[in-house]
């Protein structure tokens, strides 16, 4: 093995085999967050949902804007992995697995909102398709319904395409381990021997799912913004939203993905292997997805403002000077004068500005969902039936509590997984010429980023 | 359902009988503030002109038992649907409370029970029994009385006979002092109902949405 590759070994293990107290710690703080959400749920459901902000007429509000937000970021990881493969860019190689694993984790957050926010939870079960004796079935006519099979089927093949290049590492950790660690390791690497034979599957596999996986991901936030555009609503009713939201949510995504690269590089001491130019690159998509979502708004608004529709003007009239305005310019200012300025300026490209403005986008993209769901369902047509709404605590817990369980998630994972993917790295040194072009090669660790 | 707009005095009566009728959950006046008030029948108050030169308009606003209903794509387990008699139904025992079908109402006409309901005291008293009472984390909505209008059919086969108009009447009909609200059957054209939604006068709320809904408003036109 040469010395390059014993050193990835090294770093990239060692989170895996050592363990701080600083761990246990952040452990313990994030899972009390998460448990306190947990409770508020409870306590939702023990009491009925009138503890909640919500009322008539804005039945959705906090817990759908969370559910499309996580499903946005969920975005990140999958596509942006699988398009960067396809298009074999070098520098896909260290961020791969720590953007497909955001997509896993946020999907799963995120699918739990429509649950969450259901009147009867313990009834979520009838939208599946299930024989029952009844003979009922759900009604496929409903983009709820679509929901369910969208956002099921891009969980199994996210999760496909996130184990499927994390088999051979799990070797790896079965060889460098012993007793029971080394036991489950082994189950995981599904018997991993390196064979050229496997080595051709796995790469087969991946190339497969990378290509499927790119329409799957597209489709899923079609459907979630069909749950809106489906509904005769004031500014719901739009062609443009399917669109719209695929590119929001390719835009949270790059910026969700960017905060988790940063933490990792400053905490697991990743600063050999994340290198200011994948922040650079990633900066650069971010300020690209960012004009877009300006183009977007844009282009959604000015027709909505010409077309002089009697209600769509009046949610336009609350959303840019009536009582959602401040909300409402907040997130230009974070979705596009702040991304714009620090992104399109090379000086200030470096890894802290990408993550300000990151933490922007967040922050917009959070409240961009927020002013789609609420302004349009307080402005519906009869003025007599207007309302307003105002968040109560449980919403707010929950809301707080699903950042802490993404980030509870993501450190337990790259506590038992090598969060960047040791064998691509090392790709050089395998003979797998037959499906690797040879020009990926010279990416192999040191020759990359001088 | 027609509703003359002309004689409507917007005192309310209908309200009443509605909640009395269909055990509608009464939630007082801190939840009522926080907008969860719940009245299937709602008279809406309109006002014209500035004081004191001023024009009241009421009309009252329940299910408009639309024919292309919005609500009824929207629900994934079929709780919104339509019968075979033209309603728009509403199963509570299916629905298990996303409120998509509440957000797809143009006319806001559908409710949710955001707690279990409770009647103040003597009001627990005067349930209805031939109507559901509707748990917490349901939507519920203005059915058209389908309880009476199951009795009046039922009484009618019993006595080996055709339904002849105004056999049924809504709450909400029955308690009209002015006799505003007019219930009967579409289908029939002789039938009061279908001669007042022929009017000129007849028109349907939000009609441009397409929604076809089966209430005729019956419009203002003398200059009270």
């Amino acid at each position: 093995m040469s010395d390059a590759g014993r050193k990835i070994n090294e770093d990239l293990l060692r989170p895996l085999l050592q363990t701080s107290w600083r761990f246990y710690l952040l452990v313990a703080l994030l899972g009390s967050v998460v448990v306190a959400g947990l409770v508020a749920w409870l306590w939702q459901m023990w009491n009925g949902f009138g503890v909640a902000g919500l009322n008539n007429p804005v039945y959705w509000a906090f817990y759908i804007t969370n559910f499309v937000f996580w499903i946005g970021i969920s975005h990140a990881g999958t596509l942006i992995s699988a398009i960067l493969r396809l298009v074999n860019a070098g520098w896909r190689r260290p961020v791969t697995r720590c953007a497909e694993v955001i997509t896993a984790f946020a999907l799963m957050i995120g699918a739990m909102f429509p649950i969450i926010h259901l009147g009867r939870p313990w009834l979520a079960f009838w939208l599946i398709p299930y024989p029952s004796n009844r003979q009922i079935w759900p009604n496929f006519r409903s983009p709820l319904v679509w929901d369910f099979f969208a956002i099921s089927t891009y969980l199994t093949g996210s999760v496909l395409f996130l184990v499927l290049p994390m088999i051979p590492d799990f070797a790896l950790v079965r060889d460098r381990t012993t007793g029971t660690r080394s036991r489950i390791y082994g189950l995981l690497a599904l018997g991993w021997r390196g064979t050229p034979k496997q080595w051709h599957r796995l790469e087969s596999a991946m190339q497969i799912m990378a290509i499927a996986i790119i329409p799957v991901a597209v489709s899923v936030h079609t459907i979630v913004s069909f749950d809106f555009s489906m509904a005769p609503v004031p500014m719901w009713h739009s062609t443009i939203f399917g669109p719209y939201f695929v590119a929001g949510a390719i835009f949270s995504g790059i910026a969700g993905l960017i905060i988790a690269m940063a933490a990792l590089r400053k905490f697991l001491h990743l600063e050999d292997y994340l290198h200011p130019v994948h922040f650079q690159n990633l900066g650069k998509l971010l300020l690209m997805m960012s004009l877009l979502w300006a183009y977007f708004v844009f282009a959604e608004r000015l027709t909505v403002w010409y077309g002089n529709g009697s209600a769509e003007v009046q949610v336009l009239r609350a959303t840019q000077k009536g009582s959602f305005a401040p909300l409402y310019w907040t997130m230009v200012v974070c979705n596009f004068v702040v991304p714009f300025t620090i992104l399109s300026l090379r000086r200030l490209r470096t890894i802290t500005g990408c993550v300000i403005a990151s933490f922007g986008v967040c922050i917009g993209m959070w409240l961009e969902r927020f002013l789609i769901v609420v302004p349009s369902l307080s402005h519906k047509y009869l003025p007599y039936a207007w309302g307003t709404y105002r968040p109560r605590p449980v919403e707010i817990i929950i809301t707080v509590a699903t950042f802490a369980a993404m980030t509870l998630l993501y450190v337990l994972f790259s506590k038992f997984v090598p969060i960047i993917s040791i064998w691509e790295l090392k790709v050089g040194e395998h003979t797998t010429h037959v499906v690797e072009p040879l020009e990926m090669h010279e990416h192999a660790l040191g020759d990359a980023h001088p | 359902m027609a509703v003359d707009l002309d004689t409507c005095t917007g005192c309310g009566a209908c309200v009443t009988a509605c909640h009395a009728e269909n055990n509608i959950p009464i939630v007082g006046p801190a939840e009522a503030a926080r907008g969860r008030a719940m009245h299937w029948l709602r008279v809406e108050r309109y006002f014209e002109g500035e004081f004191p030169d001023v024009r009241v308009k009421f009309r009252p606003v329940m299910c408009q038992h639309c024919d292309a209903a919005p609500c009824e794509p929207v629900c994934p387990t079929y709780a919104s649907h339509h019968t075979e008699e033209g309603l728009n139904a509403q199963v509570y025992n299916r629905c298990i409370g996303t409120r998509y079908c509440a957000n797809a109402c143009p006319y806001n006409v559908r409710f949710f029970d955001f707690f279990n309901p409770q009647w103040p005291k003597p009001l627990h008293l005067q349930l209805n029994p031939d109507v559901s009472v509707r748990e917490v984390g349901v939507m519920e909505k203005c059915t058209f009385c389908v309880q009476r209008i199951n009795a009046g059919e039922i009484a009618a086969k019993a006595e080996k006979r055709e339904l002849k108009d105004g056999d049924i009447q809504t709450a909400c009909a029955q308690a009209c002092a002015a006799r505003a609200i007019v219930f009967g059957d579409l289908n029939d054209p002789e039938s009061e109902v279908s001669r007042l939604s022929r009017s000129p006068r007849a028109g349907r709320l939000l009609e441009d949405l397409g929604t076809l809904p089966k209430v005729a408003y019956l419009e203002r036109q003398t200059q009270v």
